[in-house]
């Protein structure tokens, strides 16, 4: 069954002229174009559209995240795990409990979803390298683990006047979507480092032969030096202290109150995980934690933004669906087509995209999978063109390479 | 290409310790891996019976705790006993693994179980088995790591740590008597991971059929703190499976011997030493080894039947393992252990400090350095690429752990001159800027720091 019509095909190819002039305002273009001004130079991204990515590692349930209760197929497939209470959002679809803490951004038109969705990734079902590829961004006839670099960090090296405060990613992970030719940060809020001036010095000279100690070191050095001004600017100014998000009670809220920090600055691109989706057993027990990670982390993002949340749009993607059916142990082990979440002002939200296959026995992918209807990086590659008014040929040939975009999917506003 | 004692020490031990005479060379370390394992009886480990009897009667405990009134009765009070009792042998299996690797004379023999519990890789899925995991590597890697991989991939993969981390004590033949009559079925979780991360690689011509099969001919492999390990035939899916080619089993009640001939056929396939080859050479020489040392190490592991020994013995012999020093990024572990035998101090000064500091330059350091003890992020262990050990924040803990330990570990008449320090630790391999920074800095703390978060240190 289709649930909501596949937009007509149609290949846009002049860039969107609104994103362009968002993109070029208060900056000049020559300037901004010019490789012989280094990004460092430049003082702020000259647009204000934020994006972050969330990677969601070891296979999200999208079946259960976002249950399609109007499927007549579904009950059939979960005899236990829709026991207790889904929160309808429409006469088809449902949110897992785990998510309500979300159900006003829906209200909000702040929240969509994207069920049935993939990476070019299929068969093998490996977590590893199921993750590559979504972080790398490549398709079918590129190996796993052969790109090394992400496409968010491809993205960033197709913005004019990105700079290294551009882009953060943060956590302990090492989260390759970001890795890549362009300068980013990384760090990762738990992280300290007080040092007498002279010791920094000597540190920065112990490192400088060494590329990935300099890289690393001069990055530490400067991301703590900032953070204590901050730290000091906040104490002496506590009413001048932006607005920041209420105290995070775990982990995911602490990196995402970390990042609307960054966000609140001179960052607009921001990456993280969440762990902990890889529910082989009592999903029902173990997909709430996971999930009402994810909702901390998004209300976080929200309250900590502020003003910024109308313009940003939060992706939420995962390496590969589960298995259509439970198996024997109350979970689902892996799968194919799975679930993208969207969140943010930016986002045109309230609604579920995209097209639905059904869960008949013949609908399946190999017969137990969620079938995949649209690449997941079509919607992302969209979003971006969207956000930041990026050519969409760029982004097959940079960001995606070798990817047809397809037709337009409006995801963001 | 004879390598300097120093590389040698520090690709396959952890570094030089002062005042203690050099391991003598490769073919020294190596033979200490065919003398007695001293290390494993001086500083020993629990054994994962009396963990999993501890774990079954704090479980008791906490249900009688939850049974009293705001848990003050005599259970609460023991339920707090319990917990505390926990938290310090968790502090004891660190201090044990760290005094194996820093005063022990054998060191190979740690870095390479390290290595294999991390091929292996277990984590406790409840608090309560938390020492089980250190438990889980004594019994079932430990033995075999100069044996047969054949070997220690049954008792690694047979473990009840093993059948828990991976969900198989939830896995039931879905035509099997026991699934019939409770619904139960599959759980593909061990299966995949045995073919993908075991054995053959996840580049290796298998399908999911393969996964499927090898899936069912696991039913039967049950644990519970209750009764243990058992074989259980009722919850075996009943038949024959095919896993690549091969059948095992029949109509007749399911057997062990099956799963363990299973295991023997893939410990024994042509993908899996060369999986295992390049594995070994990317944790000891480089994160992109040199392919003539992978080939080299898959022969050796062909000719002798998947024994280990002589494959260590093929890694320390080719010339490609040692014009690569330095390639690698040691981990928050090794690089903890080499620190404190830079320091020439031990486990002992650590577990001495007061609890907070205890806490910050042990399980904290770990922690903020990306290596969580016992806390990977997947069954695929920890990353082998430097730049994910690298990070800025990464960095930033081990910089935090050079400039704070040597202060709080060694007493001021205990204090080398960093100078000194610097050329019995890295005798030689010292560039310019670190010997210039070193003879800048301000004091003592600083100096040894400088030595102990250069990269000279960092990397093997």
């Amino acid at each position: 069954m289709a649930y909501g019509a596949e937009p007509a095909a149609e290949r846009p190819t002049a860039p969107s002229r609104r994103g362009f002039l968002r993109m070029t305002a208060g900056v000049g273009c020559s300037l901004a174009a010019s490789p012989l001004v280094t990004p460092i130079t430049l003082l702020a991204a000259p647009w204000e559209a934020r994006l972050v990515v969330v990677i969601l590692r070891g296979a999200m349930d999208g079946l259960d995240a976002l249950r399609p209760l109007g499927d007549p197929d579904l009950a059939g497939l979960r005899p236990t795990l829709l026991a207790g209470p889904s929160e309808a959002l429409d006469g088809f679809w449902a949110l897992h409990p785990g998510l309500a803490p979300l159900r006003p951004m829906w209200a909000a038109g702040e929240l969509a979803f994207v069920p049935a969705v993939s990476t070019p990734y299929r068969d093998k079902r490996s977590h590893f390298d199921g993750q590559a590829i979504l972080e790398a961004g490549t398709g079918a006839d590129v190996a796993p683990g052969a790109v090394r670099g992400g496409w968010l960090n491809r993205l960033l090296g197709a913005l004019p006047g990105a700079t290294a405060e551009t882009a953060y990613a943060i956590g302990q992970d090492g989260l390759l979507v970001l890795a890549g030719a362009a300068e980013v940060r990384r760090w990762s809020p738990e992280a300290r480092l007080e040092l007498s001036a002279q010791a920094r010095l000597l540190l920065a000279h112990l490192f400088h032969d060494d590329p990935l100690f300099r890289a690393a070191g001069d990055q530490a050095m400067e991301i703590a030096g900032r953070l204590a001004e901050v730290a000091a600017d906040d104490a002496d100014a506590p009413a001048m202290a932006p607005a920041v998000a209420a105290p995070a009670a775990g982990p995911a809220g602490q990196i995402a109150a970390f990042a609307a920090d960054r966000l609140r600055e001179e960052t607009r691109i921001a990456a993280f995980s969440l762990g902990g989706w890889d529910t082989h057993r009592d999903q029902a027990r173990a997909l709430p934690r996971a999930l009402g990670a994810l909702a901390e982390a998004i209300l976080t993002l929200k309250a900590g933004l502020g003003p910024h949340w109308g313009r940003t749009a939060v992706l939420a993607m995962t390496e590969f669906g589960r298995t259509a059916r439970e198996n024997g142990s109350r979970g689902t082990d892996h799968g194919t087509g799975g679930t993208m979440l969207a969140a943010g002002g930016a986002v045109r939200g309230g609604r579920v995209h995209g097209a639905w296959p059904g869960l008949s026995e013949g609908a399946l992918y190999a017969g137990r999978d969620v079938m995949p209807m649209a690449d997941v990086r079509a919607w992302a590659g969209w979003a971006m063109r969207d956000l930041f008014g990026l050519d969409r040929g760029l982004i097959e040939r940079t960001v995606f390479p070798g990817l047809d975009l397809g037709p337009e999917r409006r995801l963001v506003l | 290409m004879r390598p300097q004692p120093i590389e040698v020490e520090m690709r396959l031990g952890y570094g030089p310790r002062p005042g203690t005479p050099p391991a003598g060379g490769a073919e020294a370390l190596l033979a200490r891996l065919d003398g007695p394992d001293r290390a494993a009886a001086a500083w020993p480990l629990p054994a994962f019976e009396s963990v999993a009897a501890e774990a079954l009667e704090f479980g008791q405990v906490q249900r009688a705790a939850r049974a009293e009134a705001d848990a003050v009765g005599p259970a609460g009070e023991r339920l707090r006993a319990m917990r505390r009792t926990r938290r310090a042998a968790m502090e004891t299996i660190l201090a044990h693994r760290l005094a194996r690797a820093v005063e022990g004379d054998d060191p190979l023999r740690e870095r390479l179980v390290w290595f294999w519990a991390d091929h292996f890789t277990v984590r406790a899925r409840e608090d309560r088995l938390r020492p089980a995991v250190s438990a889980y590597a004594e019994a079932a890697i430990r033995p075999h790591v100069t044996g047969r991989f054949a070997d220690m991939l049954k008792a690694a993969a047979l473990h009840p740590m093993m059948l828990l981390y991976l969900d198989q004590t939830a896995s039931v033949g879905p035509r099997s008597r026991f699934g019939v009559r409770r619904g139960l079925g599959l759980n593909e979780n061990l299966a995949r991971e045995l073919l993908e991360l075991h054995t053959l690689g996840v580049g290796a011509g298998y399908g999911q059929d393969d996964v499927r099969q090898l899936a069912k001919l696991l039913t039967g492999l049950a644990y519970s703190l209750q009764d243990g390990f058992r074989f259980l035939p009722e919850r075996a899916e009943p038949g024959a499976e095919t896993v690549l080619g091969v059948s095992y089993g029949s109509w007749g009640p399911a057997r062990i011997e099956d799963i363990e001939a299973v295991l023997e056929t893939l410990a024994a396939r042509p993908e899996t030493a060369r999986h295992l080859a390049r594995k070994l050479a990317v944790h000891f020489t480089a994160d992109d080894p040199d392919e003539g040392l992978v080939a080299h190490l898959a022969a050796a592991w062909r000719a002798h039947g998947g024994r280990l020994r002589p494959v260590y013995a093929a890694l320390a012999e080719h010339p490609a393992t040692w014009a690569s020093f330095g390639a690698k990024v040691r981990q928050p572990f090794e690089f903890m252990a080499a620190g404190l035998r830079a320091l020439g101090t031990g486990a002992a000064a650590l577990a001495a400090l007061p609890a907070r500091a205890r806490a910050r330059l042990g399980f904290g350091a770990l922690r903020l350095m990306g290596q969580p003890w016992e806390e990977p992020p997947g069954p695929d262990g920890w990353s082998e690429a430097a730049a994910a050990w690298i990070t800025p924040h990464g960095l930033a803990a081990r910089i935090d752990w050079a400039m704070a330990a040597p202060e709080a570990l060694l007493r001021s008449g205990d204090r080398p001159d960093p100078r000194a320090l610097l050329e019995a630790v890295l005798d030689g391999l010292a560039r310019a800027p670190t010997r210039e920074a070193v003879a800048a800095a301000e004091g003592w703390r600083e100096g040894v720091g400088l030595i102990l978060a250069s990269p000279e240190f960092n990397r093997r």
